[in-house]
Parts: C-alpha cells; structure tokens; sequence
C-alpha cells in the first residue's frame, strides 16, 4: 500500500532539518512536520547574539547544510538558505500527536484529526518538550497596564528590559545565563531551592556565586516559591514567608522530555530515571522497526553531531551502510599505531574487556573514542614517569603494565592486566604523577584526557564511583601504606566499618549557611578522623593569646588529624581548607587497621609524632607575622599554585620593566598587571597567573586549547576560540582576551631614531587600528620556550620579583631584604 | 602539621633569588669594584714619572682607556634593560654592577686625572661624570629609602582606585551641600570641580598643592553641627588627595634624578670623545 512519503521527520532541530535536506537531495518523498510557526525552534529561542559553537573540533561535518561557529542569527540564516535551495518539504505549526506502525506503514496522527501516512519515521523532537510552568497561585496573572502576563517562560534579548526589578526562578544553566545578562541593566534577584548550583555547568555556577558575593545580584536560597500577587512574588523560607515585589518574573524551571508521547510510539526507555534516553541500535532505529531517533532525544545535544546524524538516518535508511562521520578519525588512531582492528571490532573490544567503561552505550561508547588514543607498547615501554605532569587516564585493553612502587627499587613491580584501568591519581587530584608505570607485556592501551575523563565522569555516575575507589585505595597506598598491596588494601576498605568517604570543603562564603571549611577544630574531643589530602590544600592554626595563628600550610598528598588519634587527647589545632579541597576521611577503626598491617605506615607516622611534639615546642618562637602571611597567602588563593609571582614592595620602585618585559616577550599584550593586587606586609601578589594545581582555566574550554607543560607551566595553545569561557572561570582575573597588536620597529630604533612605539604594549591609535584577527586568551605561561625563563624576573632591576612555589613560602618571610 | 614530602618529592626546586641590587649575591660587586679601586690606586702609585703624574704618563693612559671603556659599558645598560628578548641574564645583576662598577669610575677616573684640573674640555669631561654619578648615588638613595614609604603610604589601593573613591566623595558633597548656606555650597561646588593630584614637575616633587579647593574649603568652612557631615567628607578626600600626591611625590623623586642622569651621560659622551681626540689628535 503506498504511503503519503517515504520518509516522516518530526522536529526541525539541526538533527531534523539534516536528515530532510539528505531525503530531499535522493528526490525521496519526504514530509519535514514542526510544531513551532519557525524552523529550528530552539536555536531560534537562544538568547540574541548568542555564540553557537562548534564542538566536537575534530570531528567532520557530513551534512547538507553549513554551519561553523557564529551568531544565532548567522546560524538561522544559514540554515534557512540551506533549506530553501534544497527544496526541503516542510509543514510549520503542525504537532503530531501520535505515531503507530511499524516499517513500511506508520499512521502519524496530527493534532487536529488529520492523519499522515509514511514508510519510515524519524523522531528528531529533541529534549526541550513543554517547558514547566508553575502550577502556584497567581502564576498565570497578568499586568494590566502592559498587556502581558507577569511570569514569563522565556527570554529573548536581555537588553530589551532596563531598570526593572526581576525575579529569576530556576538556577540551572538556562536560569543563570538570563540572570546574568539580565543583571546589567536591571535589579536582579534569583530564586534557589537548594544552597548551590547543582543542575548548571561548573562554569556558569561560579560565575553567579561571583554576582552575588559581588552583590551584583540577589539571592534567596532554599526559597520555595508559594504564590504570586499583583507585583509580588510569595516565597516559602526557613524563615518563614518572604515577600519580594518585583516587575517582571522569569521562570527557567526546566523542560519536561516529551517521554509519554515517545513510549506511545512504542518506544522503550531503559529506565525510570528522568535523564534516561532511548536505546537505539548503531543506526539509530529503536525497538520499533522503521522509527528512528536522531539529536538531542537519542544522547547527542551537540549541534554538529545532530546535522551528522540527520545525514546519516536517511542513509541507513536508504539502505547503504555508510560508515559513521567519526568512523576515519578512530580508523586513523588504530592504524597510526599499526594495530590492525576495525572501529566497531575495538568498540566490542572495549566493552567486553573494559569494566570501567560498561555503563556506555555503543553509540556514547563510539563517541568517547573520538576523544581517546590507541597505544601499543613493547616490553620495557614506558607508559609515564614519575613527577611527570601529564594526566590522562589508561586503561588496559591487552597485556599487562606494571607500577614501580619504590623509586630506588625500579624491579619491584605491582601488576595490572586486561580490564584494569592506571593514572587516575593524575587525573582526579591535577598532581604529578606518583610512579612510573613500564610495560610488562606487549599491550595496547587505551588512553583518555583528563578534559574527556571529567566530562564522563559528570554524566555517569558509576563510572565515578570505580574511578573514586580505585582512587580512594591507590591514594591510600601511594602516601600512607606504601608496603601494602591493592588486594589487601581494598580489603580492608571493603570491610572497615566506616568505609573512607571523600570529602569536600572550601573557604566559606558570605552566602553560606552552614561552615563548609573547617576540616578539625582544635579541642573537640568527639571526632577521630584523619584526613588524607587529595586536592588543594588547608592551613593548620592554634589559637595563642586570643588569636588565631596559622603555622602551616598543608597541601595534597599530607595527611591531618592523626595526632589526637594516636595520644588519645583532644584536637590540637584547627584545620581548614584554603581552596576547594577533596580529602579522604579515614575514621578511627581503620586507620589502626592500617597501622597493624603496614609496618612502613606505622614506622613513618611514628616518627611524625614524634618531630611534631619536638616542633610544638618551637612553635612560639615562630612570628605571629610568618603565620599571618600564610594566611594571607591562603586567603589569595595561593594554596592552590604551584609556581606565583611575588615582589617585596620593600625593593619595588614601581619602574614597571616587568610589565614592559612581559609585553615585549608576548607580542606586545602585558600578562601581568603589577599594581593591581593584594599587598600584605610589603609583599605583594600582583596579577598575574598562579599556574594552579587544579588549573580553574582548563574546566570548560570548549577546544581543549590549556594544557600544563611537562615543566608544569599553564599555557594557552594556538587553537583558542576566544570563547571567553576561562576568563570568567579564572577567579583571581590573570586571563584577559586581547588581539594581537601590530608589528613595531626594533629596540634599536627607538632607542637612536624616536621609531616605533618602544618597550611595552603599543597604545597608539595606528597600533590600535593595525590590530587584526579576533581576540584570543591571554596570559602568563611562565615564559615557556623563552631560554633564561620568567622575563619579568629577569627584567626586575632591583630584585624584587620572584616566583616562588607555595611550599617555600616560609622562606619567602624570612629572608629580609637588602 | 606535615611538611614531610610523600615518596613524591618535587623533582624541580627552582632556588629562590631574593635579594636586592645592592647586595646581590653576597656582594659580588662591592668586591669587584673593591678590587678594581685597589688595582687603579697601586697602578697610580707604582708609576713614578718624570715630572707630575697626569693623564699623559703609561699609567694615566692606562687607567684613562679603562675608565673610557667604563664610561661605555655602563652606558651600555640601558640598552640591556630594555632588550627583553635576548638573555643576557638578570637584570639585578646588570644593575649591581652598573652602581658599585659606577662607583668605582670615580676613583678611576680621578687617578686619571692626576689631580690636574683647569678649564678645558678635559675637565669639563671630567666634572660632567661626577654630576652623572652623583645623580647615580642620588638614584640609589632614592630606591633605598622611597619604596616602604610608598607602600606605607598607599598600601595595596591602586591610583585609580583612590580617584574612584574620591569621585564618589564628590558625589556625595554635592548632593549634602545642597542643603546648606550659599556661602558654604560655593566652597563645596568649588571644591568639587576642580581636583587636582600631581600637575606641572615642581608640584609634583613638592607634594602639595597651594591652590587646593578642598583644603580652602575646609578652611573656609565654619565648624557647626549642620556642617559635621560635609566637614567629614571634606575632611576624606583631603585625605585621599594628601595620599595621592604623596604617591605622586615619591614616584617624581624616584624618577626625577634619572631626567639628569641619562641626559648628562650623554653630554659626557660628547665631552668624553672631545677628550680623547683632543689628546690624541690635537697634542
């Protein structure tokens, strides 16, 4: 029986509109139905002007259709040309209601009773479904005066509204960004279920923390909304009933997936949870045979990826077996190796011999290996080194490697084979690596980014979950229990009756309600943990004379607490986190545990004891002022760099050379600022990058552009985008975005002739015109590649710059000066 | 507390340079110029010519070509302070050198002289290196003793900072003095309008400010309970100006003597090669 088209698509995404263009460039009939009067509908609903990118980089665009990293606008535009020159048969504000059938022969029912009849099906609706609305009283009021309603689902272009009171509700990532954009021209205040950020890309949570500590916008956190009056919002708070009166309300509370009508189709979702997707086979079909799923409903909310799978939907479809846009890329990484695998045979591979990676469907599996590396080693190979700062995450795929547990002792080797996974102590604490790893075997190995490791550990919780026992474990053996194997170390975990459980902390903010910092407090005597530091670092004080007095500062790898433990006396100081900070806490019981069965351990935190009852001793003699200016240090978040610049404003006569220098190295943009910056008895911390352990910077670049060096310095390679996104994300402000300036005469020049613009950024208005290309992301990369090192120390004429790492900060305070 | 590296300990330890120009490394150059003084004064003494000692004997000519040598290598640093892309070591050290070597120039120099002076090219040489180094020692003074008292005075609050706060002040003023008598609102609007830190070179190094509004609205102003708050505000931003003009005044000092410095060497350039050539072409 003929069916109206051969091929139905529903939803005109990216993924939708890439798979019509294909049908209608093969001359299929094929029949593109959208619910929204526009294409395209939730780009068309971003915020204006807004930055559509282009991720995956490496992966190639298969597509009828354009599209690169531009504007919304651009974006639509493209996309509508594209759609027009393809003669794509579309039908605007059409929702279907129903779809029943299998291959051959699909009823799709549209609201209104029409009924449309297909051989094949594709679902490319996406996950925007409904957009919640509340369901409070009042919530559908309207302002008389302005003829709209006063909540509102939606927001086109933050500048459109100046000067009003506005109420955000909802702090996910949707929320956050109308928050922000809102907050330049308006009061904003923003509504909070919880005390954080949870539901919003790290990026975005920090950056609306800063707003609000900045007082740039207002906050109710743990604010339930309870019903809305003429120009008020009711809320429901710990405290009671809050009033806020406010002109506007915008409520970003979410989208419901669109999952009743998916399961009437006759889909099958694999479980109850809400963030559950469909399962579909390597081609995109679900359990029923003829319906497909493309775009963000099948897992894939990245644009180009949606535009590729429209591609290749109507290419399985018409039954030619195409490889998968991503297919050459791991093709390329198996044969620069010589292994000689196809992609699908290590796709198997990987989720039969990987336990780790279980959790994966084929599809995600595909999409990991993107982002991975392939290695094949020889005997005696060298994985990585001890101290080395790279920080990927291997997994065995064949073979087996063995971990040098002792540096003096290189043959004393511990084991790891098929299935186990190594390097994940780099991965999840930003530190060097802690052994060296050699091949014992032939094997292949399977590589994985820190940046692509943390983006899987985000989505998929049990994944975490190995990765941080494993972690918990090897932590514990690397810097406590270094005699100890893994088998009786997970032993002893498993069985110990208060499990270690990691633990974060982080200096207290204004907004918080609860202490989110204090490790230890000196004098309890009900708390007998110890706490093993995984990540960033903490300040140990005392109080004497009536203040608090820091004598040092602890970074990751030290443990703290034990002390009380072990003389069974009350907390002798308090601990607290300098930076957000990770620690294993270790209770009691198994702690002894530890030191019955690890000789070494018990012999090293003996003799611990012992020279810290010696140095309590001392410790009056230490000056107040060297322990202030720990504490200064920690409050500027030094705790977390490992290599910063300071100059004693005791020999600083503000000359400015080392700002010159820094341009003159950098085609000619300055990565320091030198006046700017917290200065504590006449030492002063000016701007400029702390190249910290866990580099805030590298979260979220979207094109993998930062990356420490082997020698430990954080640099911006060339690939930046100039998304913008570490600048915000650095809280210390070192990274700004600048052009690169006009080339100048040389030195020589200037100096004889009055040529050029001299030694330092090019501020004229020629300079300034001359300038070209877009902005890029600048800042301090300790001079990498620059022979005699730092140019701002070296161009210091009175000595008073210095780079120092954080753990010689003592000495920094007691060398005086002249 | 633990300070105990784990077994991981940090195979990089960069040592840590801390130390100012006039110490550099356990005052390496003190010694060197110590030494090149002690040479110059034996060389002078071991020779013993026929007839008086002058700039004309082997010895004289000797120390002469050091000192001219000299002359050129410390003019040399202000071409290494501003090449920044080639690594000819720390600055520190340039600087070091260039100030105790610089020293050392002056007896050098003088024993070249062999005590004779007139008034001629040669000794005008000779007088315009002594100012160069003197307003070389000034400078020195100057990094000395400036830097605490600039950040004494102004701490970690930037310029613009300050100039921030001082324009909300002003704000404020304005809008307080409106409720006042006219006499005391033209003081305020006065006061208001015309702020100044810094200006031409004298008042820069001077520090103050004669024609200050603020101060004469202060002065001005009677001391009443209806004219507390604007006296308080008054009272701020005099502060805030006293403490940028004092910032202004210890940055002028500390670059003021280099206004001669630099100039003035090059002036003995000229005097230096008028020297040389005269006594070689000319005698």
């Amino acid at each position: 029986m003929a069916t109206d088209y051969t091929i139905a698509i529903v939803g005109s995404g990216p993924a939708g509109l890439s798979a019509a263009a294909r049908a209608a460039q093969e001359g299929k009939t094929h029949i593109l139905i959208e619910r929204a009067p526009h294409l395209n509908d939730t780009i068309f609903k971003y915020q204006k002007r807004k930055h559509v990118m282009a991720a995956p980089e490496i992966l190639p665009r298969r597509s009828d259709l354009d599209f690169k990293e531009e504007s919304r606008e651009e974006v639509i535009e493209s996309w509508e040309a594209g759609v027009a020159s393809a003669h794509v048969n579309s039908r605007l504000n059409t929702e279907v209601t129903s779809v029943k059938g299998q291959r051959g022969n699909f009823e799709i029912g549209l609201a209104g009773g029409e009924k449309l009849t297909a051989e094949y099906v594709v679902l490319a609706i996406g996950v925007q479904g409904n957009l919640r609305r509340l369901t409070i009283p009042g919530a559908d009021l309207t302002i008389p005066d302005a003829d709209r309603p006063f909540v509102q689902y939606q927001l086109d272009d933050p500048d459109e509204y100046q000067g009003e009171e506005i109420v955000v509700i909802g702090t996910g990532d949707a929320g956050i960004e109308n928050a922000l954009g809102l907050s330049v021209n308006n009061n904003v205040s923003v509504i909070n279920r919880t005390a954080d950020f949870p539901y919003a890309k790290p990026a975005n949570a920090a950056l609306i923390q800063s707003a609000i500590n900045r007082g740039d916008i207002a906050a109710f956190f743990n604010a339930e909304p309870k019903r809305i009056e003429p120009s008020y919002l009711v809320l429901d708070m710990p405290e009671g009933e809050t009033r806020v009166k406010c002109d506007r309300i915008i409520a970003r509370i979410g989208a419901l997936p669109p999952r009743r009508f998916v399961e009437s189709c006759g889909i099958v979702f694999p479980s109850d949870s809400p963030t559950a997707f469909p399962n579909v086979s390597e081609t995109y079909e679900s359990q029923v045979p003829g319906l497909y799923i493309i775009g963000a409903l099948a897992g894939y909310p990245l644009i180009k990826q949606c535009l590729n799978q429209g591609y290749e939907v109507v290419e399985y479809i018409l039954g030619r077996n195409i490889a998968p846009a991503d297919e050459p890329l791991i093709q390329a990484k198996l044969d620069s190796q010589g292994v000689s695998m196809t992609v699908s045979e290590l796709v198997t591979a990987v989720r039969e011999r990987l336990p780790l990676y279980a959790p994966l469907t084929p599809l995600q599996t595909r999409d990991f290996l993107i982002h991975c590396e392939i290695r094949q080693l020889n005997p005696g190979d060298i994985v990585f080194r001890r101290n080395d700062f790279t920080n990927s995450l291997y997994s065995i795929l064949d073979g087996q490697v063995g971990i040098q547990i002792h540096p003096d002792r290189p043959d004393q080797l511990l084991a790891l084979g098929q299935g186990q996974f190594f390097g994940e102590i780099g991965l999840i604490a930003g530190r060097r690596r802690t052994a060296t790893v050699v091949a014992i075997t032939p094997c292949l190995l399977l590589e994985a980014d820190r940046n692509t490791m943390i983006r899987l550990v985000r989505t998929e919780r049990d994944i975490r979950r190995v990765i941080d026992e494993a972690a918990v474990i090897r932590f514990i053996r690397t810097y406590l229990a270094t005699d100890a194997n893994d088998a009786i170390l997970t032993e002893i975990v498993r069985t110990a009756e208060h499990p270690p459980e990691i633990v974060e902390f982080r200096p207290n903010s204004p907004a918080d309600k609860e202490d989110r910092e204090t490790l230890v407090r000196e004098g309890a005597t009900d708390d007998n943990a110890v706490y093993l530091i995984r990540k960033g670092s903490v300040t140990v004080s005392r109080r004497i004379a009536g203040k608090d007095t820091v004598f040092a500062y602890v970074a990751a790898g030290n443990l703290v607490g034990e002390m009380a433990m072990l003389q069974n006396a009350p907390r002798s100081a308090t601990v607290k986190a300098t930076v957000a900070t990770e620690a294993i806490k270790i209770d009691r019981g198994m702690f002894q545990t530890l030191l019955d069965r690890s000789p070494a351990m018990r012999q090293s935190v003996d003799a611990e004891l012992e020279a810290r009852l010696r140095e309590r001793r001392q410790q009056q003699q230490i000056a107040s002022h060297a322990g202030d200016l720990i504490e200064f240090f920690a409050r500027q978040g030094l705790g977390e760099a490992t290599d910063v610049l300071l100059i004693d404003e005791s020999l600083c006569v503000r000359c400015d050379n080392c700002e010159k220098a820094c341009a003159e190295t950098h085609h000619g943009v300055s990565r320091l600022n030198r006046e700017a910056g917290m200065t504590y008895a006449a030492i002063h911390v000016p701007t400029s990058c702390r190249h910290c352990e866990d580099p805030h910077c590298m979260k979220d670049c979207p094109p993998d552009a930062i990356h420490r060096a082997p020698t430990g310095e954080v640099f911006i390679a060339d690939n930046c985008i100039g998304c913008g996104n570490c600048e915000r994300n650095c809280p210390y402000g070192v990274i700004q975005m600048a052009e690169v300036p006009a080339e100048k005469p040389g030195l020589l020049s200037w100096l004889l002739f009055g040529w050029g613009s001299g030694p330092g950024e090019d501020k004229s208005p020629e300079g300034m015109a001359k300038r070209s290309g877009g902005k890029h992301a600048v800042k301090c990369d300790m001079c990498k590649g620059i022979e005699g090192g730092p140019a701002c120390v070296r161009a210091c004429p009175t000595g008073a710059a210095i780079r120092v790492d954080p753990e010689q900060f003592l000495s920094v305070v007691r060398q005086g000066r002249v | 507390m633990t300070v105990t590296p784990p077994a991981t300990a940090p195979a990089r330890i960069r040592p840590i340079r801390h130390e100012s120009f006039l110490v550099y490394e356990r005052f390496r150059y003190p010694k060197i110029a110590g030494g090149a003084m002690v040479v110059s004064i034996l060389l002078y003494l071991v020779d013993s010519p026929y007839g008086s000692r002058y700039g004309g004997t082997w010895a004289g000519y000797t120390l002469g070509t050091i000192g001219a040598l000299l002359i050129l290598w410390l003019m040399s640093f202000g071409y290494w302070k501003r090449s920044y892309t080639t690594n000819q070591g720390n600055l520190v050290e340039w600087l070091s050198a260039h100030v105790y070597l610089g020293l050392a120039l002056v007896v050098i120099a003088t024993l070249h002289t062999g005590f004779h002076f007139g008034w001629n090219i040669h000794t005008l040489a000779y007088a315009l290196m002594c100012v160069v180094i003197a307003s070389g020692v000034f400078g020195v003074v100057c990094y000395y003793r400036y830097p605490p008292l600039m950040t004494e005075n102004r701490g970690s609050t930037t310029m613009p900072q300050m100039l921030g706060r001082i324009a909300a002040l002003n704000d404020e003023l304005r809008s307080v003095a409106i409720a006042l008598d006219d006499r005391t609102a033209t003081l305020v609007e006065r006061a208001t309008e015309t702020t100044e830190i810094g200006g031409p070179f004298w008042r820069q190094l001077s520090g103050r400010n004669p024609n200050c509004a603020t101060a004469a609205a202060l002065a001005g102003i009677a001391a009443t309970a209806a004219t507390r708050q604007v006296r308080l505000l008054l009272d701020e931003k005099a502060q805030l100006l006293s403490r940028g003009r004092r910032d202004i005044r210890y940055k002028a000092v500390i670059d003021i003597w280099l206004y001669l410095h630099v100039p003035l060497s090059f002036a003995l350039l000229a005097a230096l090669l008028a020297h040389v050539v005269s006594v070689f072409f000319l005698w």
